[in-house]
C-alpha cells in the first residue's frame, strides 16, 4: 500500500450567512460537511456531483485558497492548514490548480509569455535565457506554437486559453492539480482535445489530479477512482468501473440514469428525480438525499441517522443505510423509527 | 391563429442566409441552409459553437439586428406564409402566438422585477387582450401544466426566488401560454444539472404529446438530441452538412464532421483509452475556407474537396450529406492525418492538434462577429 499524496479528513466549510443592522450572523451555508478522501501519487481521483454540491469549494479548500472551518488536509507528509505563509507558498508549487472558465482565470493584460512565467519567477525556478527556454518547452508540451508567447489571452480560443491554463500550472512543476470543470465550457472536439492533453502530461510527468466535474461520461474516461458529492458530503466513493457498473447510492443511481446517451435505440429505465436539490443553508436531517430517495426501503430512519460513509463491497464505499450491508443495525434503524429492513436495490446495473 | 390546412410541413426554410456586416468582413454566419419541419415533430439542430446553429434559430423568428441581416432571397415559410417578408409588427404576432422561444438561460430570459405570474399574464395580455383577472388564471393555470407545485404561490414569486430548473419551468410555460404551433428551443438544458435536464426533457415531450407541437431543439449534446428528436440537423460552418433520422445518424453518420462529433464524445459504460478529436477549431465566419468548409479538419479530404464546394448529396431515404465522399465511397477507407494537423507538424510542435497558423485578424474577426451575434434576441415578449 503506497501512502497517498494527499490526504483530506473531516473537511468542513461553512460560510456563515449575516443579517440585520450589525450584521450578525443568522445561519451558515454549510458547503462542505466532513469530506474525507485521498489521493494516491499519479492517480485520478474524480469528484463529481450537481452544482452547489460543494465540489469546487472542496477543491479550494485543499489548496487553501479558501480557509476550511474544520478539518486536515496532508499533502507530500504536511499538514497543510498549519503552514504558515512562507511555508504555504513554498508548498503551492507542488500544487496547482486549472479553472474552468478559460475566459477570467487569465489575467487580459498579460501575454502569454508573462503569465506562464510568472511562477517560475515568484519560485525563483529561472530567470533570464533559462526562463525564456522553459516557456517555450512548456507551451510546446501543452500544443501550443511557441511564437504565441507574445499574444494576448483574447487572441486565443477557449480550448487555447485552456492550454496556457494548464501550461501556467504546470511551469512550478507540480505533482498534483485540481482540474475545477476545466473542459465543461468547451465544445465536444476541443473537450477531447483537452482530455487527452491532460492524459498526455499525467503519463509523462506522473501527475495527480482531482478532477473536479459535472459530466459524469468525462469523468469516468478520465478517473481512476471517482468520488459523488451531494448537498456537501460524499455519498459514494469507488473506482470508477465498479462505480459506473453498479451504483449503490441511490443519489449516484439516479445520477447516471439521468446521462443522455447518444443512442437512440437505447431503452433505460430512468429514475427522474424529483424537486429540486434543498438548500445547503437548510439541510436536511439525517441523509441529506432523503427528500428525493427512491430506495424502497426508505423510511423514518433515514430522516434521523446520518449515514456513515461504509465498505458495501471492497473498495467501494457508500453512505446509505438501506443498503446492504450497512455497520448501522437494525436495532438502532428500528429504534430511530425505521420500518423497513434494508435490502440490496440496483434498479440501474449496467448503464448501457 | 390559422392553421389553415394540415398539408405540408408547418416550416419549410429555403436558403436562408444571414450575414453580419463587422468591420472585419461580412460574417456569413448562416449561409444558405435550408431544411423543414413536420407537424407534431421534434427535430433536432447541432453543432458546435459558431458553427451558425443559435443565429438560424434567431432568424426563424426574425430577431436579428444590426450589423446582421437577413440576406434577400431567404424564405421562412410558416403555415404558408413567408415571415420573411411580413412587416415588424406582424412579425411581433408571430412570435409567441405562432413560435414560442425557450432560451438557454432562463435567468436572463426573465424580467428580474416582475413577479413570474405577471411575466406570463403580459404575454396573454398583449397577444390577447381580455382582463388582467383572467391572463392571471391562465397563467396560473400554465404554471400548474409545466410541473410547477402550489402555482398560485409560485405566480407571485420573483425570478430569483426560483431554481434554475423551476426558472426553465416558467420560461417553458412562458413560450407555450398562447399553445403556439412550433416552439424553439436554443440550448434549453445546458445551463442545468444533469438530474434537472431529465426533468425538463420528460416534460418537453409530454408537453408535445399533448399540445401535439413542433419542437426545433438546438443543442450540442447529442444525448440530448438522440433521447429527444426524432430527425437531426448537423450544422458546420454556416451550412446544413448532414441530415437525417435520428437512428440513421447515429448509426451510419456519412459525414466526416458528424462521425467527429459522435466519436468525440465520451460516454458513459464505454472505457476507450484515448478519446477521438476533431483537431483544429471552426474557421471565422468572416472566411469560410473555399471547397468543403470541413477540409482542413478533415481525415479524408482530397484535391476534390478544395476544388468544388460540396453538394448536399442524398444518401439514402431521408438522409444527406455534404460531402464527396457520396460518391467516391472508396476513399473512406484510407484517412490520413487532417491538413491542419500536417501544418502543425511542419511548425514543430510537440503535440499536435492545434489548428495551422491563421490570421490573428481573421480571428479576431471570429470572435468579434460572435459577440455581436450572441445578444441580439434580447427582450422578446
Amino acid at each position: 500500500m503506497t501512502t497517498p499524496l494527499l490526504s483530506v479528513r473531516g473537511l468542513v466549510k461553512h460560510f456563515p450567512i449575516k443579517g440585520g443592522v450589525f450584521g450578525k450572523q443568522k445561519g451558515a451555508v454549510k458547503a462542505v460537511n466532513d469530506v474525507s478522501f485521498d489521493v494516491m501519487p499519479s492517480e485520478t481521483l474524480g469528484l463529481v456531483g450537481e452544482s452547489g454540491c460543494g465540489k469546487s469549494t472542496t477543491g479550494r479548500l485543499v489548496l487553501r485558497l479558501i480557509e476550511a472551518t474544520a478539518g486536515e488536509v496532508t499533502f507530500d507528509g504536511e499538514n497543510v492548514f498549519q503552514l504558515g505563509a512562507g511555508d504555504l507558498r513554498r508548498m503551492r508549487r507542488r500544487m496547482q490548480i486549472v479553472f474552468q472558465d478559460p475566459f477570467s482565470s487569465l489575467n487580459p493584460r498579460m501575454t502569454v509569455d508573462a503569465i506562464v512565467r510568472e511562477g517560475l519567477t515568484i519560485h525563483k525556478l529561472a530567470e533570464g535565457g533559462e526562463a525564456d527556454k522553459r516557456v517555450k518547452q512548456l507551451l510546446e508540451e501543452v500544443g501550443l506554437r511557441p511564437e504565441y508567447a507574445r499574444r494576448f489571452p483574447h487572441e486565443f480560443s477557449g480550448g487555447q486559453r485552456q492550454r496556457i491554463g494548464i501550461a501556467r500550472a504546470l511551469a512550478v512543476e507540480p505533482k498534483f492539480i485540481v482540474c475545477d470543470e476545466p473542459v465543461s465550457a468547451l465544445d465536444v472536439s476541443v473537450q477531447a482535445q483537452v482530455i487527452n492533453l491532460l492524459q498526455d502530461l499525467q503519463r509523462d510527468r506522473g501527475l495527480a489530479y482531482l478532477f473536479i466535474a459535472h459530466d459524469l461520461s468525462v469523468v469516468e474516461h478520465i478517473a481512476d477512482r471517482v468520488a459523488v458529492m451531494y448537498l456537501g458530503r460524499i455519498v459514494e466513493l469507488a473506482k470508477s468501473e465498479d462505480l459506473y457498473r453498479e451504483p449503490l447510492m441511490p443519489y449516484t443511481q439516479a445520477l447516471l440514469s439521468a446521462v443522455p446517451v447518444p443512442q437512440p435505440s437505447a431503452k433505460r429505465s430512468r429514475i427522474v428525480l424529483t424537486g429540486d436539490v434543498p438548500s445547503p443553508a437548510n439541510l436536511p436531517p439525517g441523509c441529506v438525499f432523503h427528500p428525493r430517495c427512491h430506495h424502497p426501503a426508505k423510511d423514518a430512519a433515514c430522516t434521523a441517522i446520518i449515514p456513515p460513509l461504509e465498505e458495501k463491497a471492497p473498495g467501494h464505499l457508500v453512505a446509505c443505510i438501506k443498503q446492504t450491508p450497512t455497520t448501522v443495525t437494525w436495532e438502532q434503524q428500528q429504534a430511530a423509527g425505521g420500518t423497513k429492513r434494508p435490502e440490496r436495490y440496483l434498479p440501474v446495473l449496467a448503464t448501457t | 391563429m390559422a392553421h389553415d390546412s394540415t398539408a405540408g410541413p408547418l416550416l419549410s426554410v429555403e436558403d436562408l442566409r444571414t450575414f453580419f456586416y463587422t468591420e472585419a468582413g461580412v460574417a456569413r454566419a448562416v449561409d444558405g441552409v435550408s431544411f423543414q419541419i413536420g407537424r407534431g415533430e421534434t427535430v433536432g439542430l447541432v453543432g458546435e459553437s459558431g458553427c451558425g446553429k443559435s443565429v438560424t434559430a434567431f432568424s426563424l423568428i426574425r430577431l436579428i439586428r444590426p450589423p446582421g441581416r437577413i440576406e434577400p432571397g431567404s424564405r421562412i415559410v410558416f403555415d404558408g406564409r413567408d415571415l420573411a417578408t411580413l412587416s415588424e409588427s406582424e412579425m411581433r404576432k408571430v412570435r409567441g402566438e405562432l413560435i414560442g422561444f425557450v432560451f438557454q438561460e432562463p435567468m436572463t430570459a426573465l424580467n428580474p422585477v416582475f413577479t413570474v405570474g405577471d411575466q406570463i399574464a403580459e404575454v396573454v395580455r398583449v397577444h390577447h387582450g381580455g382582463s388582467k383577472q383572467e391572463a392571471w388564471v391562465r397563467a396560473v393555470k400554465m404554471l400548474e401544466t409545466v410541473g410547477i407545485p402550489s402555482p398560485e404561490q409560485r405566480a407571485h414569486e420573483y425570478p430569483h426566488q426560483l431554481s434554475g430548473g423551476m426558472r426553465q419551468r416558467v420560461v417553458i410555460a412562458m413560450a407555450l401560454v398562447l399553445n403556439p404551433a412550433l416552439v424553439i428551443a436554443d440550448e434549453p438544458t445546458t445551463a442545468l444539472d444533469v438530474t434537472i435536464q431529465a426533468q425538463i426533457l420528460e416534460l418537453l415531450k409530454d408537453l408535445q404529446q399533448k399540445f401535439g407541437t413542433s419542437i426545433l431543439l438546438i443543442t450540442h449534446d447529442l444525448g440530448v438530441v438522440a433521447e429527444t428528436a426524432s430527425r437531426v440537423i448537423v450544422m458546420y460552418g454556416g451550412e446544413v452538412v448532414e441530415e437525417a433520422t435520428v437512428e440513421e445518424l447515429f448509426k451510419k453518420a456519412h459525414h466526416p464532421y458528424t462521425e467527429g462529433l459522435l466519436n468525440a464524445m465520451p460516454q458513459v459504460g464505454e472505457a476507450k483509452e484515448r478519446l477521438n478529436t476533431i483537431p483544429g477549431t471552426v474557421p471565422p465566419p468572416t472566411a469560410w475556407p473555399k471547397g468543403c468548409r470541413f477540409r482542413d479538419r478533415c481525415p479524408y479530404s482530397w484535391d476534390r474537396c478544395e476544388a468544388e464546394h460540396p453538394p448536399l448529396y442524398s444518401i439514402g431515404e431521408g438522409h444527406v450529406s455534404r460531402c464527396h465522399l457520396a460518391e467516391e465511397p472508396q476513399r473512406r477507407a484510407h484517412p490520413h492525418k487532417p491538413i491542419v494537423e500536417q501544418i502543425a507538424d511542419e511548425g514543430g510542435f510537440a503535440r499536435g492538434s492545434q489548428k495551422g497558423e491563421r490570421d490573428v485578424a481573421a480571428e479576431r474577426a471570429a470572435v468579434s462577429a460572435r459577440v455581436g451575434s450572441s445578444d441580439k434576441g434580447k427582450g422578446i415578449s
